[in-house]
């Protein structure tokens, strides 16, 4: 043991406790990762989850209804967009430090920060979606009676689906990947454990395995996301093909 | 809801956009009696599309009435008025998110009938339109151009309006799959009975579909308007004239079949063309040119000869 020490070897978690694997850091210790699922990862993973649906669930809130004002009334289109695109630009490391000071360190900081950069993509793509209603199908609404709300419920809205559908993807992947630095200012999430082992010498098992569970979380979402879009709109596929 | 052919009447209907010179419809002033077919055809710039979007008011009257059965389209709630009317338009408009059945049923639904009541009636304007009632499972996307226009009648027959208005329907399909949708919407009218208004572009288009045809020339004026047979044999003015064409001789041939003629006995004509009683005079005359023939035998749909016709007799 002293040999170790003398030598200047990396100071890791559980020193002296735990297997070679994680005495001598190598890139995946097995038994690290069962043992510490309950009390780190797990846990870790659950936070995530969490900070990322209630950001892009508001997110999505938001973006809707900016964007049906937006679509309704042009003239509020480009400031609104402005705006989102102003926010996106930020660095999510500068603006969770220039939010704490007005939100303190908690989580509102933290999902402010994380809602303000799911905007841009929902905002915009809603908006996209809205207008890519085939004019002949408004004419025919139009000439068919709808009134303005049943054109847009009936008609402009199952229309911009597959559209808003591709926004969250993005969003939601890009929220879960960002939401890793929010363990910045609080001890939640996926980044909690990054950072610990960035602290303990690079640990590697807990950045890989943290790291790892951040993108196999990140494609489960997506995935979902595509079979909700499938079961949504069979008909955006044999447009597609047609 | 449903309803008998209502008759439409254009009491000096004009549209006047700001800013332009000539009105686009210019004192428009016809009556188009109910359960008839008529054409508005015409070059462009005629404002033929222009008239037939003040009756549903698409675009507003800008001076004059249009009438409905009596009310005028001014004094109607506009989606009422609107959900009374079938519109049918040449890129079909067809809701791409819905299947065929759920396309036909949106007029029926908005006026709150059923499910179960859009899934019977679907299934009905299908067989009328000449379609396959499997069909109603289907997307805009997996139908062609022909089935999508027969798609687009069945939804605007849907709430069985008195009034359609179809703004050249099959203008962008193909021509062989036009003369026969052309033939369906004919026999399919001969059922239904609606007061239709029927934008064209197609002289022969018009002259085979309309009971009435109205000319409209350059600024939105009404040239004539009258059956076809009178509108080529009478043409009122050098511009109709022109427009129907220098050949108006042998489309008014087109307008009539060997039924209509006397026949003369069918005896001592062997080996002569023979031809159903449903021909029109223009193919009998073009066949008999085409096999240097002067006599043709009329035959009933057994083929037994009941009489004969010479060329002189078709162009009588």
């Amino acid at each position: 043991m002293s040999i170790v020490l003398a030598s200047g070897g990396p100071v890791i978690p559980s020193f002296g406790k735990g297997s070679s694997c994680e005495i001598h850091n190598g890139w995946f210790c097995a038994g690290w990762v069962r043992a510490h699922w309950g009390d780190t990862l797990q846990p870790a993973l659950i936070q995530h989850v969490e900070l990322a649906v209630v950001a892009v669930a508001i997110g999505f809130v938001l973006a809707s209804a900016l964007a049906f004002a937006g679509f309704r009334f042009r003239l509020l289109d480009p400031p609104i967009g402005f705006l989102a695109d102003f926010l996106y630009t930020i660095p999510s490391l500068a603006l969770f430090q220039l939010l704490v000071p007005f939100t303190g360190v908690t989580e509102t900081t933290v999902e402010i920060a994380l809602v303000s950069y799911t905007l841009l993509i929902l905002y915009r793509n809603m908006i996209e979606g809205l207008r890519s209603v085939p004019p002949d199908a408004l004419e025919a609404a139009r000439g068919s009676g709808f009134t303005r709300l049943q054109t847009l419920l009936h008609v402009e809205l199952p229309l911009a689906l597959p559209a808003v559908i591709a926004g969250l993807r993005i969003a939601t992947v890009s929220t879960v990947s960002i939401a890793t630095v929010a363990a910045l200012v609080i001890p939640k999430g996926l980044g909690q454990p990054i950072f610990i082992a960035l602290e303990q010498d690079v640990f590697k098992t807990e950045i890989l395995s943290a790291g790892g569970l951040a993108v196999a979380l990140a494609l489960c979402a997506d995935g979902l996301l595509v079979l909700t879009q499938r079961a949504l709109t069979p008909w955006a596929r044999l447009e597609r093909s047609a | 809801m449903a309803s008998e052919a209502a008759e439409l009447v254009f009491d000096e209907a004009t549209k006047q956009y700001a800013g332009r010179a000539e009105p686009a419809v210019d004192h428009l002033s016809l009556t188009v009696p109910a359960g008839e077919i008529c054409v508005l055809v015409g070059p462009s710039g005629g404002g033929k599309t222009t008239a037939l979007k003040l009756v549903n008011r698409l675009i507003e009257l800008s001076s004059g009435d249009i009438r409905i059965d009596g009310t005028s389209v001014k004094a109607q709630n506009l989606v009422q008025l609107r959900r009374g009317i079938g519109y049918v338009i040449q890129q079909v408009g067809l809701f791409p998110h819905m299947n065929v059945e759920a396309n036909i049923g949106t007029v029926p639904r908005l006026y709150g009938r059923s499910k179960a009541w859009v899934h019977t009636r679907s299934q009905e304007l299908l067989e009328l339109v000449g379609l396959d009632v499997s069909y109603g499972k289907l997307y805009p996307a997996q139908l062609s151009g022909g089935e999508r226009q027969r798609v687009g009648l069945a939804r605007a027959l849907a709430a069985d309006p008195p009034l359609m208005l179809m703004d050249e329907p099959f203008g962008a399909i193909d021509p062989i799959v036009r003369a026969r949708l052309q033939d369906e919407f004919l026999r399919l009218q001969r059922e239904v009975r609606k007061t239709v208004v029927f934008v064209t572009h197609d002289i022969d288009e018009a002259i085979k579909v309309g009971d009435r045809i109205a000319i409209l020339r350059e600024g939105g004026r009404l040239a004539q308007y009258d059956p076809p047979a009178t509108i080529l044999e009478h043409p009122a003015d050098d511009f109709v004239a022109e427009f129907v064409g220098a050949d108006r001789a042998l489309k008014a041939l087109a307008l009539r079949t060997l039924a209509d003629l006397e026949l003369r006995p069918p005896a001592g004509v062997d080996g002569a063309p023979r031809l159903s009683a449903e021909t029109t005079l223009r193919d009998a005359l073009s066949l008999l040119l085409a096999e240097k023939r002067d006599t043709l035998l009329v035959v009933d749909h057994r083929g037994n000869a009941v009489g004969s016709l010479t060329k002189d007799d078709l162009l009588r």
